[in-house]
C-alpha cells in the first residue's frame, strides 16, 4: 500500500523539479528567492505557510522536506492576527492555514484562490462532513459556520460561497475536533451529562469558562440552551437580543460566584484543572491529555446536547501561479496522503482523509483513536510519550460518535463587534 | 535662538572687527550646548514623543478586523468614555492603586526606617538592602505566579491551616480575588518605595534628630515633625513609581484575579488582541492623561527638586 501511494508522488516530484528549475530564473528576477539560486540542489521551492492550526507542528515541515523536497516556512499566530494577515498581507504567504470561520471572514476579500478538485488526488477520501455537512447520511447539520457552507464556490473569482458541492473547493480540511467540558471525575462526585451541569450550585466557585469571546460565547450558548433558558435560531449567528440574554445570564452567574476563574491560554486551563481549583470547565482535548499526563484523573466528558466543534484547513493564496501553484497542490496532495493524517489522529485531532491516515497507524492506534475501542497496548503520542495505558478507552468513543454529535461549529457572527463589546462588559462586571 | 546665531555669523563674515575671537568662542559655546542636547533630544524624540504622537493620531482612526483607516473620528473616545465598563474599570484600577500605594508606603517606609536608623554599620545596611533586592533577581512574572501554589484551594496556606485544625474548609478568597491581586502587587512594588525613601532617610543630618530630642520631642514627634517632612521627596518618588506601575498593570490583574477583574491596561490588551488598535489607542491617551494628572498632583504636594 505504501509503495502504491509513493510511486506516483515520485514521478510528479521529478516533473515538479523540471518545471521548478525552468521557473527559477523568473523567481530570481521577481525577487521571490533570495540568496543563490541553487538550481541543482534538491530544493528549488519554498512555501510560506502561516496560521493557527497545523502551522504549529514542526514535524510536518520536516517530513514535507524529506518527502517532497519542499521547504515549508511556518508561522503560527492567534486567530485574530491570522484573519488580519490573510487580508492585509496577501503576498506574505503562499498557504493559509486557517479555521473555517476565519475563511468566512477573509474569503470575500479575494485573497484565497479556490482549488480545482480534479487536481486533488485524495478529494474522494475527504469525509462527507466537509462536503455536505453530514458525517453520515442521517446526521443533522450543525449550527454555526459549518465547513461545508464555506467550502465551495461556483466558479473561480466568485466572492460568495456555493450552496452545494461544486468543482471548486475553497480549502482542504486538515485538522478538526469536537470540544466539550472537561471534568475531574474524582471531584465532581456525580455523573455529568449536560452542558447545564456547569451551572449546578454544587459546583459554585469551582467552574471556569474560557475568556476568548468568539469561543466562550458558544460554550455559553450551549449552557443556556441546555438549561432551557433560550432556544437560539442559530447559536453561531445570534441576534442582538440573544447576545444580550446570554451575556446577562453570564454576568449574573459571575456575580453569584459560580466561576472560579476565566482562562485564556492552554496552560492556564491545565493548571486550573490539575490544581483542583476547578472541577468542571471548558477545555480543549490536548489540555485534558496534559492533565492526565500528570497522573491526575481528567475526563473529556461527552454531553447529551452534543459537541462544539472547530475545523481548519489549508487555502491557496491568490497570488500563487505556475510552479509554485503546482508545488502547493503537490504539498496538499502529500498532506492528505496519510502520514500527516496519522500524526494528527495520534495527537487526538482528526484528519479529513481518514482512509489514507489509517495506513499510517497501527491497528491498535486506529482502534483507540478512531473506533473507540479499548487500547490493547500503551498508546503513544507522536512524540513518543505514553498518553494512555493499555485498556483505556477514548472519552466520547469513536470518531463517528464524536463528530456525529456536533451541535455547533465555531463561527463568526454578523453582530461580532456588539458581541465582543458585551463580552468585555461581562469580564469587567 | 537660531536668528541670533545667524546674525552673529553674518557679523563675523561682514567684518574682521575687534573681539572676533570672543564672538567665535561664544558661538562655539552655543553650538556645543546644542550638540550636547542632540543625542537626548533624538532619543526622546524618536522613542518617546513620536510613538506617543502616533498613538494620539491613531486614536482618531477608523478600523475593522482587517485594517486601520486614516480618518478623524471621535468615535473611539465617545465609545470609551460613554461606556460604563470604562468607568467601572477605571474605578477598579484606582481602587487597586490606592490600596497598593497605601500598603507599599507603610511597608516601604517602615523597612527603610529600620535600615536607616536601627542598623548601625554601613556594611550591614548595604547587606540588608541587597537582601531586599534578592527577589528581583527573578522575573516579576515568576514572582507573581509563585503565589498561585501558595494561595490556591489546595495550596500551602490552606493545607497548613486545615491540617492544624484552624479552619474546617479551604479559604476561597485567597486566590483569584482582589486580595490576591493586591498582595501580588504589593510584593512586586514595595522595593520601589523602599529605595528612594531609604535614600532620603540616609541624607538626614543626625544632628537634627539630636536637636529635636534635646528640645524635648518624643519619638513620635521626631518621626512626624522631623523625619517624615525630610523624607517627602523619597516618598514622592516612590509614589510615582508605584502609582504609574499599578495603573499600567495588566498581567498581575489577569493572573491573580483569574481573569475575573478588569484593569485599564487589561482592557487595552483585550482590544489589541482583537486588533481594535484605535480603540486601544484612545484608551491609552485617556490613561496617559489620568496618570499625568496623578503625577502632577504628587509633584504639587512635594517639590522633589527643591527638597532633594
Amino acid at each position: 500500500m505504501t509503495n502504491d501511494t509513493k510511486t506516483p508522488k515520485g514521478i510528479s516530484r521529478r516533473g515538479l523539479l523540471k518545471t521548478g528549475a525552468a521557473a527559477t530564473g523568473a523567481f530570481v528576477g521577481s525577487g521571490l528567492i533570495t540568496g543563490f539560486p541553487t538550481i541543482w540542489a534538491q530544493n528549488p521551492i519554498t512555501l510560506r505557510q502561516f496560521g493557527t492550526g497545523v502551522s504549529n507542528i514542526n514535524a510536518i515541515a520536516e517530513k514535507c522536506k524529506a518527502d517532497l523536497g519542499i521547504t515549508l516556512e511556518m508561522t503560527a499566530t492567534d486567530s485574530d492576527a491570522a484573519a488580519q494577515r490573510a487580508v492585509t498581507q496577501p503576498d506574505s504567504y503562499d498557504i493559509a492555514d486557517i479555521e473555517y470561520w476565519i475563511l468566512k471572514k477573509v474569503f470575500p476579500a479575494g485573497v484565497i484562490q479556490p482549488m480545482d478538485i480534479k487536481k486533488l488526488k485524495y478529494y474522494d477520501k475527504i469525509v462527507p462532513l466537509f462536503k455536505t455537512g453530514k458525517l453520515k447520511p442521517d446526521s443533522v447539520i450543525a449550527q454555526g459556520t459549518a465547513p461545508h457552507t464555506v467550502g465551495y464556490v461556483e466558479a473561480i473569482g466568485d466572492k460568495t460561497f456555493a450552496k452545494d458541492e461544486t468543482q471548486f473547493f475553497t480549502m482542504v480540511p486538515t485538522i478538526y475536533n469536537a470540544d466539550t467540558l472537561g471534568i475531574r471525575p474524582d471531584l465532581v462526585g456525580r455523573d455529568i451529562t449536560s452542558w447545564a451541569d456547569i451551572m449546578d450550585p454544587a459546583f459554585k466557585g469551582k467552574t471556569s469558562i474560557l475568556n476568548i469571546p468568539s469561543i466562550g460565547i458558544m460554550d455559553a450558548a450551549m449552557i443556556m440552551e441546555a438549561m432551557g433558558n433560550i432556544k437560539y435560531a442559530d447559536k453561531g449567528n445570534m441576534t442582538k437580543e440573544e447576545i444580550d440574554a446570554t451575556i446577562d445570564f453570564l454576568i449574573k452567574a459571575k456575580q453569584d460566584g459560580q466561576f472560579r476563574a476565566f482562562w485564556k491560554s492552554f496552560d492556564e486551563s491545565v493548571n486550573l484543572m490539575a490544581s483542583g481549583e476547578v472541577v468542571i470547565q471548558s477545555m480543549w482535548s490536548p489540555a485534558v491529555a496534559a492533565v492526565r499526563s500528570k497522573g491526575i484523573a481528567c475526563k473529556y466528558q461527552p454531553l447529551k446536547e452534543g459537541y462544539r466543534s472547530w475545523g481548519g484547513g489549508l487555502g491557496l493564496a491568490a497570488h500563487l501561479e505556475g510552479a509554485q501553484l503546482d508545488a502547493a497542490y503537490e504539498y496538499i496532495n502529500w498532506y492528505t496522503s496519510g502520514w500527516v493524517g496519522g500524526y494528527l489522529n495520534r495527537q487526538g485531532y482528526y484528519s479529513a482523509a481518514m482512509d489514507t491516515a489509517k495506513e499510517f497507524m497501527t491497528a491498535d492506534e486506529w482502534g483507540y483513536w478512531i473506533e473507540g475501542k479499548a487500547a490493547t497496548g500503551d498508546i503513544m503520542s507522536p512524540e513518543g510519550k505514553i498518553m494512555e495505558k493499555a485498556g483505556a478507552v477514548r472519552d466520547g468513543g469513536s470518531f463517528e460518535e464524536r463528530m456525529g454529535k456536533v451541535a455547533c461549529w465555531n463561527s463568526v457572527m454578523d453582530e461580532d463587534r456588539y458581541m465582543v463589546k458585551r463580552w468585555n462588559e461581562f469580564i469587567a462586571a | 535662538m537660531t536668528a541670533a546665531f545667524t546674525e552673529d555669523e553674518t557679523q563675523i563674515e561682514a567684518a574682521g572687527k575687534p573681539g572676533l575671537t570672543t564672538r567665535i568662542g561664544r558661538t562655539a559655546a552655543h553650538l556645543a550646548s546644542y550638540l550636547q542636547a542632540v543625542p537626548l533630544a533624538l532619543i526622546l524624540g524618536f522613542f518617546f514623543l513620536l510613538p506617543i504622537l502616533m498613538i494620539a493620531v491613531v486614536s482618531f482612526w477608523d478600523y475593522d478586523f482587517a485594517g486601520l483607516y486614516p480618518d478623524f473620528l471621535t468615535m473611539n473616545y465617545t465609545d470609551t468614555l460613554g461606556s460604563w465598563v470604562t468607568w467601572k474599570t477605571y474605578l477598579n484600577t484606582l481602587k487597586y492603586t490606592a490600596m497598593v500605594w497605601g500598603l507599599t508606603l507603610l511597608i516601604g517606609f517602615w523597612v527603610a526606617y529600620f535600615l536607616a536608623f536601627h542598623i548601625r554599620t554601613t556594611t550591614m545596611q548595604m547587606v540588608l538592602f541587597l537582601v531586599c533586592t534578592v527577589p528581583f533577581l527573578t522575573s516579576n512574572i515568576i514572582r507573581m505566579i509563585s503565589w498561585i501554589p501558595v494561595l490556591g484551594r489546595n495550596g500551602l496556606v490552606n493545607t497548613t491551616l486545615i491540617e492544624m485544625g484552624i479552619i474546617p474548609q479551604p479559604i476561597e478568597w485567597l486566590l483569584y480575588s482582589d486580595f490576591a491581586v493586591v498582595l501580588a502587587m504589593v510584593h512586586l512594588n514595595t522595593l520601589f518605595m523602599v529605595t528612594p525613601i531609604f535614600n532620603t532617610l540616609m541624607r538626614i543630618d543626625r544632628s537634627l534628630i539630636e536637636a529635636a530630642r534635646d528640645a524635648g520631642a518624643n519619638g513620635w514627634q521626631i518621626l512626624w515633625n522631623v523625619i517624615i517632612p525630610l523624607a517627602k521627596p523619597g516618598i514622592a518618588i516612590g509614589s510615582i513609581f508605584v502609582v504609574t506601575l499599578v495603573m499600567a498593570d495588566f498581567s498581575t490583574v489577569q493572573v491573580m484575579s483569574g481573569g475575573q477583574s478588569a484593569s485599564v491596561a487589561l482592557m487595552m490588551k483585550n482590544q489589541m488582541s482583537l486588533l481594535q488598535y484605535p480603540a486601544a489607542a484612545a484608551n491609552a491617551v485617556v490613561l496617559l492623561i489620568v496618570v499625568l494628572l496623578m503625577v502632577a498632583a504628587i509633584l504639587r504636594v512635594v517639590d522633589i527638586r527643591k527638597e532633594l
